[in-house]
């Protein structure tokens, strides 16, 4: 089980010893899953053919993060991230057709067009961001947590940050408040192991991210972030204790990003293999399916048919994204104030 | 069935690469995600990865091959049992490139330094060399922190990285860890921890990855760097250079597109650097390295590979506080900043096939404020357009209109017009983006307006 920060011993990985869920439940992860890494190879093909500008920062390797959390999550729970925030726009139940039609940069996507990669919304799957400012969610989620309490609606944000962002200022000043007002909020740290070029170890004094909190009395856990019935598991808890009244919680996903930081990272910083070693032993998707056939939920034939579907999916999302026409010029002087 | 493999667009502003080697063989089984080749693009070498699996069933462009445009088929991937002889090479979709920006003004279009103004590269005689104005930016930095050890680079992946737009290229190599330093992601701490250091006698340079992050670190910028010395009756300056891409860049949205120029003109207490070309970014910023004082050094990402002719010397420096009249002439005045130069000079070659003589001058620094230079041309062409990315309202040219108004109000034969960025946050939809810019058409537009033509 999930090791508590305040005994501060190794910062082991976590996984849940006999993962539970119904074969039904494990079909939906596997898709859910492979429908973000097969939304995210095709973004990278478009942004290859240059379709997609600017930055484009993929979420392969993550997916049992974003898809274990909104397992446990419930109707009218809020999301926030950063700009990693594809695969967040998918598993918050956006239409893949839509986002890859805003990475397009046409007036079907969710930004009309004018957010691009970094910067999407919906206010209908309570999905409030895509930030480019690293860290700026945190404090944002925060706020979206005092919403919910100051509403009284049962909510709980959850607002994703990853390793590098941790050392912002903005985090810890959140992390007071949110203790302090008892806000119901999951601060879930996606540990990559790299923000850009560097490593956790070359940016962080205390490596044991999800133990920051412990200054300010929040709980805080490690968990195997590549493993979607852990997460689940973890986040299942935490969400309960941010629910229940008792404040923040903090969970440490240990995970791993795949691609470069964005398209046009080289990375050096980093050997092929222990991208190799990573996406060989400890893939999420593929162990989700490990999962389906030990539990006899599926036979190959039945994966295979998800995997056409995905494949639809996206192929669909992609050549709307492509066909969609551009905004109308109209648009630049468009959304700057609401009428008064 | 068969896919093809194109050359892929590896960075926002790549339209060719060179494809540097095959890491497959023709008959090799590919999964997604393997390594297939390794391609070069103007900043980096970059692997190209396999999206689909299959067998590498033909390579089109061999290894070595240069200057393969974007979109280029470059090898065919089929599933096992299908014939390789059979595949047919098509000809590639005509997709538009993700960097629809504008080609830059050409270097070629800056005029001989000789018509510059009364400045120290005049008398310059010595020898030059064509180089990138990240090289330069580079140069600036390893020529001044060789001469001075108190000197240090502090950012985000200025070390081991090499910089996340390269311009620390080999420093920390030369100069080692204890002076090339990665910093976290904490732009207020690490900026308010140079400031400390300068007032502790050493001399830093603060490279902010681009400046849309410095709003993150604006209070110590402001409240301590800009404002210590005169609150300490002159006892502690703040000897600091705070430097990085400032602007537009290509295709990234509001949060990471914007002109922070007139924020920090604002300020007393602070030097306000904005250069254009190589030359600029050389000379200003071993200005900048030397000058006593805190200096917002506001590069652009755009130009960072754009070519020009460098004088070599190290001792060749480019004073602080005076702006470079890139072309002159008598009809009008143009006036911009960092990549708008390249803008200006293009409108002005326009205006000048349409029978009308644009002087144009490249400010430079922003603050102080080349008053003279600005009043001398206004004086003699009676009109006057500002160019610059930054919003309309309280922008440099806005300055620049009441300058005008101060010292040269007799002298005007038309209103003040000011080319800029509209007025809205950058949008991401590249027909958005284009048109939220300044761009040649519209300057040429302006021009003709105050000429009454
Ligand atoms: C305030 C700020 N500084 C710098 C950047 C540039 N930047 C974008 S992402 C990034 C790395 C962030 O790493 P991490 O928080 O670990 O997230 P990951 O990209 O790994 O998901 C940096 C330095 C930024 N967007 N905002
Ligand atoms: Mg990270």
């Amino acid at each position: 089980m999930a090791k508590e920060s305040t005994k501060r011993k190794a910062s082991k990985k976590t996984t849940s010893e006999n993962p539970t869920a119904s074969p039904e439940e494990l079909l939906q992860h596997y898709n859910d899953m492979l429908l973000i890494r097969r939304f995210e190879e095709k973004a990278g093909q478009l942004y290859g053919m240059g379709l997609i500008a600017g930055f484009c920062h993929l979420y392969i390797g993550q997916e049992a993060v974003v898809v274990g959390m909104q397992a446990a999550a419930k109707e009218g729970d809020s999301v926030v991230t950063s700009y990693r925030d594809h695969g967040h726009m998918l598993a918050t139940g956006m239409e893949a057709k839509g986002v890859m039609a805003e990475l397009t940069g046409r007036r079907t996507g969710y930004s009309k067009g004018k957010g691009g990669s970094m910067h999407m919304f919906s206010r209908e799957k309570n999905f409030f961001g895509g930030h480019g400012i690293v860290g700026a969610q945190v404090p944002i989620g925060t706020g979206l947590a005092f919403a919910h309490k100051y509403k009284e609606d049962g909510g709980v944000c959850m607002a994703y940050f990853g390793d590098g962002a941790s050392n912002q200022g903005q985090v810890f000043e959140s992390f007071n408040m949110a203790a302090l007002w008892k806000l119901p909020v999951v601060y879930v740290i996606e540990n990559n192991r790299y923000g850009m070029g560097t490593s956790v170890k070359r940016a962080s004094s205390n490596e044991e991210l999800f133990s920051r909190g412990g200054a300010f009395g929040i709980p805080g856990v490690s968990v195997d972030g590549m493993d979607v019935l852990a997460v689940k598991e973890a986040g299942a808890k935490a969400l309960e204790h941010a629910r229940s009244g008792k404040g923040p919680y903090i969970l440490g996903m240990q995970t791993y990003r795949y691609r470069g930081h964005s398209m046009s990272d080289p990375a050096k910083y980093r050997s092929r293999e222990e991208v190799s070693k990573v996406r060989s032993e400890r893939d999420p998707v593929d162990r989700v399916r490990q999962y389906i056939l030990d539990a006899n939920a599926a036979d190959e034939d039945a994966l295979k048919k998800i995997d056409a579907d995905v494949k639809a999916v996206v192929s669909e999302a992609a050549e709307y994204a492509q066909q969609s026409p551009e905004p109308d010029l109209s648009e630049l002087y468009t959304d700057i104030l609401v009428e008064a | 069935m068969a896919n093809q493999v194109l050359m892929p667009a590896l960075s926002p502003t790549m339209t060719e690469g060179t494809l540097a080697k095959w890491l497959v063989s023709e008959g090799d089984a590919v999964q997604s995600g393997d390594v297939i080749a390794e391609i070069e693009t103007d900043k980096a070498t970059m692997e190209l990865e396999a999206v689909d699996e299959g067998i590498l069933g033909k390579i089109i462009v061999a290894e070595g091959s240069e200057g393969i445009a974007v979109n280029t088929p470059i090898a065919v991937i089929i599933e096992e049992g299908e014939d390789a002889s059979a595949i047919e090479v098509s000809a590639p979709e005509p997709v538009a490139p993700a960097t629809a920006v504008a080609e830059p003004a050409p270097a070629a279009a800056q005029p001989e330094a000789q018509i510059a103004a009364p400045i120290s590269e005049e008398a310059y005689t010595g020898s030059t060399t064509s180089m990138t104005v990240r090289e330069a930016l580079r140069d600036a930095m390893a020529e001044e922190m060789r001469t001075d050890d108190t000197i240090f680079l502090m950012g985000e992946e200025v070390a081991e990285y090499q910089g996340a737009y390269k311009i620390s290229q080999g420093l920390l190599e030369e100069f080692g860890e204890k002076r090339v330093i990665d910093t976290p992601i904490t732009e207020h701490g690490f900026t308010g921890l140079s400031v400390g250091a300068a007032f502790g006698g050493l001399r830093p340079i603060v490279e902010f990855m681009t400046f849309n992050f410095a709003m993150q670190a604006m209070d110590q910028l402001i409240n301590s760097a800009a404002k210590t010395l005169y609150m300490s009756g002159g006892q502690m300056g703040c000897p600091a250079v705070f430097r990085g891409a400032n602007g537009a860049a290509a295709g990234v949205a509001a949060q990471h597109s914007q002109c922070y120029a007139s924020w920090y003109a604002h300020v007393p207490g602070l030097k306000v650097i904005s250069p254009y070309s190589g030359e600029d970014a050389k000379g200003l910023l071993k200005s900048a390295i030397r000058d006593p004082n805190p200096v917002i050094f506001l590069e652009n990402e755009i130009l960072y590979g754009q070519s020009f002719d460098v004088p070599d010397a190290d001792d060749f420096t480019i004073p602080i506080g005076k702006s470079k009249i890139e072309r002159s002439g008598t009809d009008v005045t143009l006036i911009a900043y960092s990549i708008m130069v390249g803008v200006a000079l293009e409108a002005a070659e326009t205006l000048a096939s349409e029978g009308i003589s644009a002087e144009v001058i490249n400010l430079r620094t922003l603050r102080p404020l080349d008053i003279d230079t600005i009043v001398t041309s206004i004086k003699k062409t009676n009109r006057v357009v500002s160019v610059e990315e930054g919003w309309p309202v309280a922008n440099i040219g806005s300055e620049i209109a009441a300058i005008t108004m101060e010292h040269a109000f007799d002298y005007l034969d038309a209103p003040v017009s000011r080319v800029c960025g509209e007025d809205v946050p950058m949008p991401y939809a590249r027909n958005l983006e284009a048109a939220a810019l300044p761009n040649t058409e519209k300057v040429v537009t302006a021009a003709k307006a105050v000429c009454y033509r």
